[in-house]
């Protein structure tokens, strides 16, 4: 049972990390619509409030883990040259998808929107979660900004959403491969 | 005895500064779109390309805008809905901006 450095690093990337965040955000947003309806954050307990603060936290860093590990470490790989004299292009997903035009449009439209807007995510999950931790006891006397965070997290999940699926088909259509071969259980 | 709400300007700032990083990422990503001398001095890591610059230079943008905001708006009591209609002005135009068939338009690819 193997895999690859580079499918483990896609896995944590796109799983752990953006997989993750995705939840968390739905779950944040869930939460803000919940507590729009029903005003009751100040009558929270302390204990309550610290676990918003850390769930809120991890969903910011897992946001932050997805993004800087996919531009930095997965992207690399994504688009690496192919050298002089290799045809098989199974190593270079964004030549292998530009060589087809069945596949083009993979990149150009998602490849190309995913690299972007990505990013706009944790960009906004962080604003929200600051927003909410430090209003926290006074976010009932603060309607406008709860009601603006929530728009802002619901924009947050669409562009998670936007890079979460298109990075799924991008690894289904040319997968990211290659590396040191990972043994985790061997053979009999 | 009751608490002050917290004035909302350090709000507004964050909400703002969020529109404001959105966006500064998206018109980097044209201009590296549009000009390979632009495109060239994006490129702050080689392998992960113009990418690199606009990422980088877009935090820089976003966090600059926060603290700024955040500097002057911290004590007062801001309308929170102007502020919040610029963001969202400016993350609409962030969308659009990084939609290739859109940025393809605008530069007439």
């Amino acid at each position: 049972m193997q895999l690859t450095a580079r499918e483990l690093a896609t896995a944590i990337h796109g799983m752990l990390f953006g997989g993750l965040f995705l939840m968390a955000c739905f779950g944040a947003l869930a939460l803000l619509v919940r507590s729009q309806m029903a005003p009751s954050a100040s009558e929270s307990s302390e204990a309550v409030h610290r676990w918003d603060r850390a769930y809120l936290i991890v969903m910011v860093l897992l946001g932050w883990g997805a993004v800087l590990s996919g531009t930095w470490l997965v992207y690399p790989w994504y688009r690496a040259a192919v050298p002089a004299g290799v045809a098989n292009l199974a190593g270079y997903p964004q030549r292998l998808l530009l060589s087809s035009p069945g596949t083009r449009g993979w990149h150009e439209l998602g490849m190309e929107w995913k690299e972007h807007v990505a990013w706009f995510a944790p960009i906004l999950m962080t604003m929200v979660a600051w927003v909410l931790i430090r209003y926290r006891k006074s976010i009932d006397e603060h309607r406008k900004v709860r009601a603006t965070v929530m728009a802002f997290a619901g924009a947050a999940l669409l562009a998670a959403g936007i890079a979460g699926v298109f990075g799924a088909f991008l690894n289904k259509k040319a997968p990211v491969d290659g590396g040191r071969v990972l043994t985790l259980r061997s053979g009999t | 005895m009751t608490q002050q709400p917290i004035p909302n300007g350090g709000a507004a700032a964050a909400i703002l500064a969020a529109g404001v990083g959105c966006f500064a990422l998206a018109v980097l990503a044209v201009a590296g779109d549009a000009s390979k001398a632009i495109a060239h001095r994006l490129t702050f890591y080689v392998p992960t390309g113009p990418l690199s610059g606009v990422t980088t230079l877009a935090m820089v943008v976003w966090l600059a805008a926060w603290m700024l905001g955040h500097w002057l708006w911290r004590s007062q009591t801001i309308a929170i809905r102007r502020a919040a209609l610029a963001s969202l002005v400016l993350l609409i135009l962030g969308f659009l901006l990084t939609f290739p068939p859109f940025e393809d338009l605008l530069l007439r690819k």
